[in-house]
């Protein structure tokens, strides 16, 4: 860099140093009120803001179990939030893998394969991704009711139903990991063919092992996709044992109910892992993120 | 080539793949028919479509390529593509919790109402046989055959001498449940139910059909079919509820565009949705190129550790964080309000002040977006040479110049597909309203539910699943309007990726 006055550069680092720290706390306040507020008393904020009598109350009952107080009144969780957890994992996990399987196979097809009418489809699945699946929530709804009717397992209500039509949204992980395969010489499965691979044998054995750097990155963005989810799983799940994370948080804060302190210790339960995943893997994630990957 | 070296696996293993393809096509058929059986044509020729598409390149050794790409296309097809056309569709019929069924389903549900004729009341008593009881009318001297009261049951009268052992009102009182559900035939062919707690009465259908599209009243009145409004109506011309679903042409355009108390709302919810795209896209673009620039700052030491903590609002679920804003702004036990009241003395009511509420819409929304922007501009910095800037800066230009009129040109360009997909993102950023302020407050004096922070897509989600209205026909005519817009919107995304595409490619 061009050289600087000794005096300026530390004036200018200070400011610096200063703004980050400025901004940061008032970035972060919002996680410092979340914590104070699950080890708080009761469900209203009243008075301070650091705790007076930290209670591990709301911590119990995120866990699902029966908390005594000092009086001796036994509170019991107000909703099932490991059972929620464990519903959008299992949903996100299935679907992820679901949909790794689905777009990695195709981006090899279109990456590698001739297939008649394939920049025409490609360009089209490009178009169809700007449709969020959230605008046709009313027709979702239609079919699935529909569908109910011939299996209650396709039908609103059902975990099935969720996973399959996660699964539609492939179109923008096509793209990334099509991009990935163009990048990757023609002349390894000219080799291939010469050894007289088929063309799924040539994917399974060489053009897989390759993929798995970026299979990870679009396996992650899908799944924190899958998890952070909302209008979709609105509409589909309505029971509240079938519900998942993002469905059934908002139950904490209505209008009549308004549980504040136990949303607070459920927040940061179900929060927590998701973020430190997101965080181990957002040195690969961007690299995605850069093909215009938007996360939810 | 790749034939020769096919032929052998494929004679190999066709048998039980065939084998395969046919099981899925049959049961797809099979659920494609079972569709169609129960008046749902449109799904069923979906599937029917979906299982031939599947037996055919599963099946036919020459689409051996397509059959990479066939579940991902089909899927895309089926779940997006088809819905989107599907809720457009519904968007040109009166769809709504007024006109759910199809019309054989009203025709079925009006025809099995009936009621009760109150000149046939007579009194009855129930007697104990054995297990099981026996109605006794005493009026006509009918007794019933054995019924046991549990559950729904139909069984015949026929004369007969007064029973024996029959209850005391009290235990016949306790019977209720089982009584109401019960039928019983006359020997001319009547039906009599329970018609209170101490009578039994003849159950006549309210109506019955008495032509292709007519249904006749108990009363002797006239109903028919009306197949543009799908109501039955009177000889007065009032409607029957029940409606059926059917296609009203563009009714709800002209409802949306020409009824004041719909477009008023509509045209506010239009503007703010553009509004609230375009600040989001600005703010965050902004605030995250700052930090980027900031951070790429040589001097600058600690940078991991503010790099984490800047990227803390995008890895946590975002549901969690608009929820948790959702209980910060509480305008009465939020902590917002607590410290601007501690420091300032004021108490803003965040959620039913109209602008208040945008502001505070867009204050999370900035802190929910910005460090995607800035992680995306710290990639695009890092590609912006050096050289440039010293020459510059030789040249004497000041940093906010260099960045000005080097930098920023030179990351324009790879980030405007970003900037638009960004756009297109907020632009139907439904979980944020709804999690956040469900579009309250409500804007006063509209007969739809239409909020001050509602963009499009919650406003249509409103319309589609909250309240009683359940209005998905209207819903479906608002959303082809956003379909408009979308596309334009991915259209100019298309041809900026494709500018992108040749420039890169130009450069390599």
């Amino acid at each position: 860099m061009i050289v600087e006055r000794p005096r300026d550069l530390l004036i200018k680092k200070i400011l610096a140093h200063g703004f980050m720290i400025l901004f940061l706390i008032l970035i972060l306040f919002p996680f410092l009120m979340v914590f104070s507020i699950s080890i708080r008393e009761g469900n209203f904020s009243v008075g301070s803001i650091i705790p007076k009598n930290p209670t591990l109350e709301h911590w119990w009952l995120a866990f699902g179990l029966d908390y005594v107080r000092a009086d001796g009144t036994i509170v019991e969780p107000p909703y099932p939030v490991l059972l929620w957890m464990w519903n959008s994992i299992k949903i996100g996990l299935i679907s992820g893998f679901g949909v790794l399987a689905i777009a990695t196979i195709s981006a090899y097809a279109f990456s590698r394969i001739r297939i008649k009418g394939k920049s025409a489809m490609l360009d089209g699945l490009f178009l169809i991704q700007m449709f969020p699946t959230t605008l046709a929530l009313v027709a979702i709804y239609a079919i699935f009711d529909a569908l109910g009717e011939v299996t209650p397992i396709m039908g609103l209500n059902s975990h099935v139903s969720l996973v399959v039509i996660y699964l539609a949204g492939v179109t923008l992980h096509i793209w990334t990991i099509k991009g990935y395969f163009d990048s990757i010489d023609t002349a390894l499965d000219k080799a291939a063919a010469i050894d007289g691979a088929t063309p799924w044998q040539t994917f399974r054995h060489i053009f897989l092992p390759l993929a798995v750097p970026i299979m990870s990155v679009v396996f992650v963005l899908a799944f924190i996709g899958f998890i952070n989810d909302y209008p979709i799983a609105s509409v589909l799940i309505r029971s509240e044992d079938k519900m998942t994370l993002a469905v059934g948080s908002r139950l904490y804060l209505n209008e009549f109910k308004y549980l504040w302190g136990d949303f607070a210790a459920a927040a940061i339960l179900s929060g927590l892992p998701i973020t430190v995943v997101f965080l181990i893997a957002q040195k690969y994630l961007v690299s995605g993120l850069s093909d215009g990957a938007v996360k939810g | 080539m790749a034939s020769i070296a096919n032929t052998p696996l494929a004679a190999r293993s066709s048998i039980p793949r065939l084998l395969m393809v046919t099981l899925v096509s049959v049961c797809l058929l099979a659920g494609s028919f079972y569709l169609y059986q129960i008046s749902q044509p449109v799904f069923g020729a979906i599937l029917l479509a979906l299982s031939a598409g599947f037996a055919i390149i599963f099946g036919a050794n020459r689409f051996y390529g397509a059959r990479f790409i066939f579940p991902g296309i089909a899927a895309v097809l089926v779940f997006i593509a088809f819905p989107v056309i599907y809720t457009i569709y519904i968007g040109f019929t009166n769809y709504s919790s007024f006109n759910l069924l199809t019309y054989e389903r009203t025709v079925e549900v009006l025809t099995s109402r009936s009621s009760i004729d109150k000149t046939t009341e007579q009194p009855f008593a129930v007697a104990r046989d054995g297990e099981s009881y026996r109605i006794w009318l005493p009026e006509s001297g009918l007794l019933s055959a054995p019924v046991s009261l549990i559950g729904a049951d139909s069984v015949a009268l026929s004369p007969a001498a007064k029973p024996t052992d029959v209850l005391p009102r009290r235990d016949a009182i306790k019977l209720r449940a089982g009584l109401q559900a019960l039928k019983l035939t006359t020997p001319d062919g009547g039906i009599i139910e329970n018609a209170g707690l101490r009578t039994f009465a003849t159950v006549v259908p309210d109506y019955t059909r008495t032509g292709p599209d007519e249904l006749t009243k108990s009363d002797g009145a006239v109903l028919t079919a009306d197949h543009s409004t799908g109501f039955f109506i009177d000889q007065n011309g009032e409607q029957v509820p029940p409606g059926w679903r059917v296609n009203i042409g563009l009714d709800n355009f002209t409802r949306i565009f020409q009824s004041e108390g719909i477009r008023q709302p509509m045209v506010s919810v239009f503007l703010w949705t553009f509004f609230f795209a375009i600040s989001s896209v600005v703010l965050t673009f902004a605030l995250g190129l700052t930090l980027a620039v900031i951070l790429q700052w040589p001097h600058l030491r600690f940078k991991a550790v503010y790099r984490v903590l800047l990227i803390l609002p995008y890895a946590v679920p975002g549901f969690i964080s608009i929820l948790v804003f959702r209980g910060l702004f509480n305008q009465n036990f939020g902590e917002i309000n607590l410290i601007l009241e501690a420091l300032f003395g004021i108490r803003p009511n965040w959620f039913s002040d109209g602008n208040l509420a945008r502001t505070m819409v867009l204050i999370v929304n900035t802190w929910l977006g910005y460090p995607y922007m800035m992680l995306l501009a710290m990639g695009f910095l890092q590609s912006v040479p050096e050289d440039h800037k010293k020459a510059a800066a030789l040249e004497g230009a000041g940093a906010l110049r260099v960045f000005f009129t080097i930098t920023l040109p030179q990351i324009i360009p790879p980030f405007l597909p970003l900037l638009i997909a960004s756009f297109a993102f907020n632009f139907n950023n439904l979980v944020l309203i709804f999690l956040l302020t469900r579009g309250l407050p409500d804007i006063p004096g509209t007969i739809i539910p239409a909020g001050e922070t509602d963009i499009l897509a919650s406003f249509t989600y409103r319309l589609a699943f909250d309240n009683a209205g359940q209005q998905f026909g209207l819903a479906g005519a608002i959303t082809l309007l956003i379909f408009l817009v979308v596309a334009a919107i991915s259209y100019a995304n298309f041809v900026a990726m494709r500018r992108a595409a040749l420039r890169r490619s130009g450069k390599a």
